[in-house]
Order: structure tokens, then sequence, then C-alpha cells
């Protein structure tokens, strides 16, 4: 815990001490969200062979990500939740979010001389993590796959341990779809799980997954198909069963693009379309619409400007899903709203 | 917040050092040399102050929402923003008392073997692997944790205990692999090096005179041991201490094997939580104030933890001989 401690310390002071070297137009700092790191880091690379611009990005958790923004030593930070307004009010000044990339969440599983492929229902999924779903030859797992024969096995729910984006994913998503868990448990980066055992990172509950016959857990889209773990079809809100992949994540994303223009914050789990994957969530970096320096404040919008268009290219083959071009035009008139001393920035546009 | 106490402060080295000639030289390099070394004595002070200090701050918002009710409550719930230790205070003691309890026979026994039966040579050999044991990262243990040691608990072990011994409260329930006894039994294997390596050094400092003196009134073989053990009691008690002060704040490979639930469950069966992993869990993504607060607070009541186990072994060992005080400060 020292060590930890003490790393995050350091992390501050090099933090603190990248802010207070000269500003220059040529030189941006970030900090937050770790799920999103892989691809921010190659896009960094990519923009400053491009541009000669060089952003420098601490992956030391959306928590952190925040916490940062609200002290103002970042230009931006990144987190895989969506503030809340509450949150939004601590702020010193209007924040605004810009989704970046999506990510899914697939329900990996383990059963033994199962061949076939698991289909899950939002009921099934909110039954099994409340604990109320405990055996795979429940009659209710056995309705949602016709044909084929359960194990008695006793169902083991494996959760992530460590606060974490994909656990809001996962959690937002139960919240949507049953009242109960909204009520007992609710949505969050960390909840009190009435059911299971908890892993730490995708690595921990896919490790728990692998060896322990009859678990199930969740992990990001990219760790299972990176890994080949076997995942659930899950049934989404048109009643459709539905195999997570980058394209029905796009997909989700587009279907809630109606919501997204009203409020980029809205969640897009659980969407309508019949092609799209239920459980997945958008990752966000939170800029304040009103900055302070206007050389860097263009630079930071110019580099979102290229993020949110030529950068999408690069998302799937790192196993993100990219953004609709709907999510894109929302983007874009926030980029509009940005301003450095009062006056708009991205008005020659 | 691995326990230390300072029981190297009076090794065989810094008397020798003592007795050396000291080369001569001007006074006010004396008088630099004491200010140096005085403020680093005084900076090593100055950063646990600090530590408590900013530790505390960071708590305020949580000990005063809370109060002493944080101690007593179960209820760990982010969404809600209500926060109460007793899971994690029962899960840092439960899984550290039971590593000490699985350490201390092996570990004593190991280093009276060491010590006092086998040849020099291999006790020199086999000493010298054991502290490299002790410096194998925790993440290590971790992974061997779950890859290793979960598969064979919950296939072999854990379903004899459950069928034997399935009376006991203890060893009740669905045999996981992963929990509160696969903790316990890695922190053994990671505090036992420390208490071999350190029981060992105090038998071998004991005064050969005593085992003679023993065997000369006709003691068997085992019972000179037991006179040598007698005379390093606070020795060794030293050693479980600081064995247990490891136990208690190893945070990675509890982290991996414990199964991290804030439910508190009298089986050894079931998953648990302890106090460093909620923190290292959970500290990274707390976005809100309160929350970082609690987690914050659950580091003090670790650091007041650490402290309570340390003033004791302290007061153990101290209250234990004044006469053999010597033989306790050997290690």
């Amino acid at each position: 815990m020292n060590t930890r401690l003490i790393r995050r310390m350091i992390g501050a002071a090099a933090l603190v001490a990248l802010a207070a070297a000269p500003a220059s137009a040529q030189n941006l700092t970030g900090a937050g969200a770790t799920f999103p790191y892989p691809l921010y880091s190659k896009w960094f690379d990519v923009y400053h062979e491009k541009t000669g611009i060089q952003i420098n990005y601490q992956s030391i958790g959306s928590g952190g990500g925040i916490q940062q923004v609200k002290a103002g030593t970042v230009d931006f930070g990144a987190s895989d939740a969506a503030l809340s307004n509450d949150r939004l009010k601590e702020m010193p000044r209007r924040v605004l979010h810009f989704p970046t990339v999506a990510g899914a969440v697939a329900m990996a599983y383990n059963l033994q001389g199962f061949t076939g492929t698991l289909k899950l229902t939002p009921d099934l999924i909110s039954g099994i993590y409340m604990g109320t779903i405990t055996v795979w030859n429940d009659p209710k797992i056995a309705a949602a796959n016709p044909g084929v024969t359960m194990p008695p096995a006793p169902i083991l729910p494996i959760h992530r341990s460590d606060g974490s984006g994909t656990t809001n994913i996962f959690t937002t998503y139960l919240s949507l779809v049953s009242s109960k868990w909204k009520e007992l448990v609710g949505a969050n980066t960390a909840v009190s799980w009435p059911a299971g055992i908890g892993g730490k990172g995708n690595e921990g509950v896919a490790g728990l997954v692998r060896q322990s016959p009859g678990a199930i857990g969740y992990v990001e889209l990219a760790y299972a198909k990176q890994n080949q773990l076997p995942v659930a079809l899950v049934q989404n809100k048109a009643g459709k069963f539905v195999e997570p992949s980058l394209a029905s994540t796009t997909a989700a994303v587009a279907a809630a693009a109606d919501a997204l223009t009203k409020d980029v914050r809205a969640p897009i789990a659980n969407a309508a379309a019949p092609e799209a994957y239920p459980i997945c969530g958008l990752t966000y970096l939170l800029v304040y619409q009103d900055q302070k320096d206007p050389a860097r404040a263009r630079a930071l919008a110019n580099f979102i400007d290229w993020a949110i268009h030529d950068g999408q290219a690069l998302a799937e083959s790192l196993d993100y899903a990219r953004l609709p071009e709907s999510v894109v035009k929302v983007n874009e008139a926030s980029l509009k709203k940005l301003t450095a001393g009062g006056k708009p920035l991205m008005a020659a546009k | 917040m691995s326990g230390s106490i300072t029981v190297a402060a009076s090794s065989p080295e810094a008397a020798r050092s003592l007795g050396r000639p000291r080369p001569r030289s001007a006074p006010w390099a004396d008088l630099a040399c004491h200010g140096l070394l005085a403020s680093l004595a005084a900076l090593v002070l100055a950063v646990a102050i600090l530590i408590l200090f900013e530790t505390a701050r960071g708590a305020a918002p949580s000990i005063s929402a809370f109060g002493f009710h944080f101690l007593g409550s179960t209820e760990w719930d982010p969404v809600a923003d209500r926060y109460g230790a007793l899971p994690y205070l029962y899960g840092t003691i439960v899984s550290s008392a039971l590593a000490l309890t699985l350490a201390l026979p092996l570990g004593i026994g190991t280093a009276v073997f060491l010590a006092e039966l086998a040849p020099p040579r291999l006790g020199e050999a086999v000493a010298f692997l054991v502290e490299l044991l002790a410096a194998i990262p925790s993440i290590v243990y971790g992974i061997w944790g779950v890859f290793v040691l979960a598969p064979w608990l919950r296939s072999a072990l854990e379903p004899w205990l459950v069928a034997h011994l399935g009376f006991l409260p203890l060893f009740r329930g669905f045999p996981f692999g992963i929990g509160m006894l696969n903790a316990g039994i890695v922190l053994a294997v990671m505090v036992s090096p420390t208490i071999i390596s350190l029981s060992r050094q105090i038998l071998l400092a004991l005064p050969g005179s005593l085992r003679e003196a023993a065997l000369a009134m006709g003691a068997t073989r085992a019972e000179a041991i037991g006179v040598m053990l007698d005379a390093a009691r606070p020795g060794l008690l030293g050693a479980s201490i600081l064995g247990l002060g490891r136990a208690l704040g190893e945070t990675m490979a509890v982290t991996l094997v414990i199964g991290n639930t804030n439910r508190i469950s009298a089986s050894l069966l079931a998953p648990g939580a302890t106090m460093a992993s909620v923190i290292a869990n959970e500290f990274t993504e707390a976005t809100g104030k309160l929350y970082l607060s609690a987690l914050t607070e659950i580091a003090l009541v670790l650091f007041a933890l650490t402290v309570i186990v340390n003033a004791l072994a302290r007061l153990l060992v101290r209250g234990a001989t004044g006469a053999r005080r010597d033989i306790a400060g050997a290690a």
C-alpha cells in the first residue's frame, strides 16, 4: 500500500511538473482512464509524427483523471463513465464530454462438456449476478437454450474486484434491464455485489473463469477476442440474440444517436436496434468549455478533431468500436462550443 | 506498510565497528558528519509523520460522516456512498492469523533443524535458498496461488475438508479454490522465509554453552533443543511478529487469491477481502469524494493496526526478558 501511495504521489508530482512547464503549444497533457489507453497512446504517437505535437498521458484511472481536471493540472481528462450532474456541478467551470470510442462487455463462461454457444437473456444475467439463479440446469436457462442439455453444475458468477469502466458498463446495463438491480445494487465503477467472487482486472476475471468449471464472468470485448474465450450471445431489446463484436457495438452507438445529440452522456446500453449488442458504453475525454490559453486550446481542439475523424480508422485494429457518423457530428457540434477567454476557437472551420 | 521492528539495531557488526580505532579527523568533520546523519534520521521520521498527517487529512470527510460506525459497519456501497470497514478489518486479521498459524510451526521447525541438527554446510546452503524465497515479488506468489494452488484446493484439499471436517463452521460451503484459505496459505508461504531466516540466526546467536550445559546435565537432544528454544523465546516472538507485519500489509498476492467480496463468513472456504486489497482494487477508479476518503480511512486503520501490532511486539519482546535482551537483539 505504501509503494502504491508513493507511486501515485510521484505520478501526481510528475503531472504538476508537466503542467508547470512553460506553456507550449507543442505539449499537451492528459490523465485518466486505463481502458482506452492502448488506443490513446497509439493516437498520440501517430499524431506526434504527423504534427510534431506531443501529448503526455498518464493512465492513472478515471477517478484520478477527473481529480486532475478539477484541479486544472491537465489539458484534458479521460473517463470511462460520464460525469453525473452532481459531479459536473463540483467542477469549477463547465466541462464538455467528447466520446472517443465505444467498448463492449462480453460474457465469458466455462461449461465443461457443453459445445454449443450459450444464449443469455437480460433476466438470466441479472438473476445470475443477483444470486437468484444458481445452477446451470435452471429451467430459465434451459428455456433460453432450447435443444441443449445444461449440466447440473453450480454457477459461479465472477466480477471485477477493482473499480473499472468495464464494471460501470455492465452495471449500467443491468440497471437498465432490471428494476430490482437498479434499486438494490445500482451502477458504478464498483458496486456492492450480491453474489459471486471478484478477480482483479480483465486477466483476473478471465483467469478465474478459465479454471473454474461452472464460472461465468464479464470482460472487455477486446480482451475476450484476443484470448479467444467462449462468449455468450446476449438477447437485445429487439429480442435477437447478438454476438459481441465491433460492428454490433458500433450499431448500438448509432441506435442511441438521438439521445446522444440531446445529451452526450446518455447511456448507450440496451439499444433497440435488432443488430445492436446490448452491453456497451462510451469512453470520454473531459475538456473545459472555456480554455485559458488560446494556443494550447487550439492545439487541443485540433487533436480532438483529428481523433474523432482520422483517428477512428486506428480504433478497430486495436479492438475498439468506432463512432458512427451521427455521433461524430455530435462531437463536431461540441468542438464548436469550445472557447478561449470567451472567444470561439473553431470559427474558421 | 510491512511491520518493521528494528531488531537489527545492535547487530554484531555494529558492535565490532565501535571497537575499531577511529581515524584521526578534524572536529568540524565530526560535527558535519553528526549533523548529516541526524538530519537523515529526522527525514525518515518526518516522512512517517507526513504520511500519517496526510492520510488523516484525506480520511477526515469519511471520519466525520461515519464516526466509529465505520469500524463496525459491514456495508460497502459506492453507489449509495455508504462505507464500513468491518469486512476488511476481519479479512486482514483472519488471513494474517491463518498465515501465522501455518507458518509458525513450519518456520520455527525448519529453523531448529537448520541451526541445531543439519550439518553446518547444508544449513548454510538451505538458509541461502530460503532467503532467496523472500526476494520473489509478491505478484509471482499471487499468480502461483491462482494457477497452481487454487485448482489443487478446489479439486483435492477443500472437498476433503468439507467431507471430513464439514461439521465445523470453518469448513462449510462450496469449494471455489479461491478464498480465505488460499490467501492464508499463500501468505504463510510468503512469511515463512522471514520467520525461518530470523529464527535460525537467533538460535545460532545463542551461546553454545547453553546447549553443552543442558547435555552435560543429562538432557536428551530434544530436551536440549527445548532449553535453546526457551532461551530464544523473545527473539522468536519478534521474528513471528515481523512475519505477521508482512502478512497484514501484503497486497498484490492477497488481492489475486482472496476472492474480493465484502461479506463476512465463518468459513475459510468462502471469499473475503482485506484492507490492503480493497485499497489496491478500488483506489484508481474511485470517483466520489467520500468514496476516496473512505478508502483513505481504511489506510489509516491499517496504519493504526500495524502500529498496534509493532508496539505489542516490542512490549512482548521487552517484557519476556530483561537479561536476554541481547539475545533478542542479535537477530
